[in-house]
């Protein structure tokens, strides 16, 4: 088609001026396809944090709230459940298996979960997998640990390393107990969830840490050497969560409801996909105007576009006198403008999609270690693929105005070239 | 009264800009004959480039009729008019004659994208279009050197020249010029008259050239007042 040929030319021969406005549509393609894309990943990243469970079970408090506790490691619980509610779960008829979580404490901003052997054979994440050690075995005694794969990689841990864990979960710990080491004997393979910034131990190791502590005090009137401790009865009175996993999943409401009115105790049992859904649900609103945001901006530059096409027309008038003169008509007129809006917004996507892939790319390692988030590089959705193609054929519908109003001049010119 | 001699023909044309405003044109009859070289003449306003779209088709007239190498341009549809102009007729105008964006040749090559026939005719002869555009051009007497610059590049009176090549290739039967010389000093004026009339002689086109200026009158065959044969009140 020679016309379009003609757009081309055009278009190269003021390629400064409109390559400012690919530029900012460009920029605006990539804002709303980050936009999406972040959405759908996280909302896949997360989703993914806790497989296979059944129930999650702690002290009465909200869903979310127990959520991001035992399974985010966010925020501490407000209360725990006594060990002997815990083996009443766990000796439920309709319970196959159970995990137990201690938490509360942390080592240098990571944190400490004791748990016992349960823990590495049925915790599952993703798509239903289990833990992998890349390195080492689980725990056997008080004083070993199991680390996850960030806290060894930033840490610079490696197995048989000596270990100090403190009681409390800040950053820096106020009393360290440099007298209860623990030594790595496990490293974990990395999962892109918490579990990688996670420290494990036994729930007797737990005890230990605490050994000598009374009421976030220490109390001196208590033995406190390692061999001791070791030596003391270390079954853990309380645990902060349990996770469950049922024989079969037909009996999850059953088991929710005798957990919820449990008379012993009050305890909350959350479904986790449930909870998971909920606390996404939470982020909507922000993700939403996020998401209106970005559309607005790539409208702004739609209107760059339609503005500098407009202001084009006046000057260009002459040369579609010249083009009517030599036998143009003046749907080539317009096919001539509307070129020119398709162009823009063909290169503006594909400079878009390709700035989209530079930039995950580099902010890929920095949003997994400092969010969590595993944010996969992948071809684009189709879901992304329609926002494309909504925007390209926005470009064009508004592009059809300035098309438009040059079809009417040439019809109304004619041959005549107007100044 | 029409013949198969004349390029154009028109019969008892009136033409109004709008419905309430007087006819800018009410012409009885104007007989251009083929290869004919016709001078027209009139002041600013008298509506000669009002004539020059009427005989181009871009203009259909309220009554009359407008007749172009035998083809009576009211029984076109929009679409015939456009492509009759593209393979018949070539236009120079005043000024501002070029594609920015386009190089010299490409100007020159430009109605041969819209006419298969003006380009088939360049091919009969044995040509490359590109040869036959830096033939033109060399004829009309721009320097060769200037063939690949950019067409905001060149003077007034080179500018000229390449829209004479453009309304001459491909052969159309007739040229029409818009007072082409009115930008050109003396001197250019003469020397691009004499190129443009040698190439209408050689290649036997019909040529329409309007301009008030009256010294240009005695280089062609005939010329005509436009008053004179206007019967609107002007
Ligand atoms: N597009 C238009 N719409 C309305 N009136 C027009 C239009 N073009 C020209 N006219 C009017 O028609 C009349 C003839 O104009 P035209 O351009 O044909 O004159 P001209 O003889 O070519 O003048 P000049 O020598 O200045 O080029 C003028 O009165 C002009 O105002
Ligand atoms: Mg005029």
């Amino acid at each position: 088609m020679h016309i379009l040929m003609l757009a081309f030319k055009s278009i190269v021969n003021r390629k400064f001026t409109i390559a400012l406005t690919v530029f900012s549509i460009a920029l605006s393609i990539m804002l709303l396809l980050g936009v999406e894309r972040i959405r759908n990943d996280a909302r896949e990243s997360f989703a993914s944090t806790i497989s296979g469970t059944d129930l999650i079970i702690g002290a009465r408090s909200g869903p979310v709230q127990l959520l991001l506790y035992s399974v985010f490691r966010i925020g501490n619980p407000t209360n725990n459940v006594s060990w002997k509610s815990y083996e009443e779960i766990k000796d439920h008829r309709l319970v196959a298996w159970t995990i137990p979580f201690s938490l509360g404490d942390s080592h240098q901003g990571f944190r400490v979960l004791g748990t016992n052997l349960d823990y590495f054979n049925h915790y599952q994440y993703g798509d239903q997998q289990p833990l992998e050690f890349s390195q080492g075995k689980p725990f056997s005694t008080v004083y070993h640990a199991v680390v996850g794969a960030d806290v060894a990689k930033e840490l610079g841990y490696s197995l048989e390393q000596e270990i100090v864990l403190a009681h409390g979960t800040g950053k820096v710990s106020f009393v360290q107990h440099a007298d209860k080491p623990f030594r790595i004997v496990g490293i974990l393979r990395k999962t892109g969830t918490p579990v990688d910034r996670t420290v494990h131990v036994s729930l007797e190791g737990i005890e230990a840490i605490h050994v000598g502590w009374k009421d976030g005090a220490l109390d001196l009137k208590q033995p406190k050497t390692v061999d001791k401790t070791s030596l003391l009865d270390l079954q853990p009175k309380t645990i902060t969560a349990v996770l469950v996993g049922l024989k079969s999943r037909l009996a999850v409401f059953r088991v929710q409801r005798y957990i919820n009115e449990y008379p012993k105790e009050p305890l909350l049992a959350a479904l986790p996909g449930v909870a998971l859904q909920e606390l996404w649900d939470t982020m909507a609103i922000a993700q939403q105007a996020l998401l209106a945001i970005s559309i607005l901006v790539v409208l702004v530059g739609i209107s760059g576009m339609a503005t500098a096409i407009l202001t084009s027309l006046n000057e260009r008038r002459r040369e579609m006198a010249v083009l009517r003169s030599v036998g143009a008509r003046p749907w080539h007129i317009f096919v001539l403008f509307m070129g020119e809006a398709g162009a823009v917004m063909t290169i503006a996507s594909v400079t878009g999609v390709a700035a989209l892939y530079l930039a995950q790319l580099i902010a890929r390692p920095i949003i997994q270690t400092q969010l969590g988030l595993f944010l996969p590089i992948h071809p684009p959705s189709s879901h992304e693929l329609f926002l494309l193609a909504a925007a390209i054929g926005t470009g064009l519908l508004v592009g059809l105005i300035p098309a438009y109003r040059a079809y009417r001049y040439s019809l109304a010119d004619g041959m005549t070239i107007r100044l | 009264m029409m013949m198969e001699t004349d390029a154009i023909t028109i019969q008892n044309l009136a033409f109004q800009w709008r419905k309430d405003a007087a006819p800018v044109l009410n012409l009885p009859v104007l007989q251009i004959k083929r290869g004919e070289r016709v001078f027209i003449m009139g002041s600013s306003g008298s509506g000669k480039s009002t004539l020059l779209s009427l005989i181009g088709g871009v203009l259909l007239p309220q009554k009359g009729t407008v007749t172009v190498l035998g083809q009576q341009l009211n029984g076109l549809s929009n679409a015939q008019r456009d492509s009759f102009r593209a393979e018949h007729i070539g236009f120079i105008f005043q000024m501002f004659n070029l594609i920015p964006y386009l190089s010299v040749v490409e100007n020159v090559l430009l109605p041969c994208r819209f006419s298969r026939r003006r380009k088939q005719n360049i091919e009969n002869r044995g040509h490359s279009l590109q040869d036959e555009a830096e033939r033109l051009l060399n004829h009309l007497d721009l320097p060769r050197e200037l063939l690949h610059r950019s067409v905001t590049e060149l003077s007034v009176g080179q500018q000229q020249r390449v829209a004479a090549a453009r309304a001459l290739i491909g052969s159309p039967e007739l040229v029409i010029a818009d007072e082409p010389t009115s930008a050109l000093d003396a001197d250019r004026r003469a020397s691009f008259l004499k190129l443009l009339l040698n190439e209408c002689a050689e290649q036997n086109t019909t040529l329409v050239f309007v301009s008030h200026d009256s010294a240009l009158e005695p280089q062609f065959d005939r010329s005509v007042q436009l008053a004179d044969i206007n019967n609107s009140v002007n």
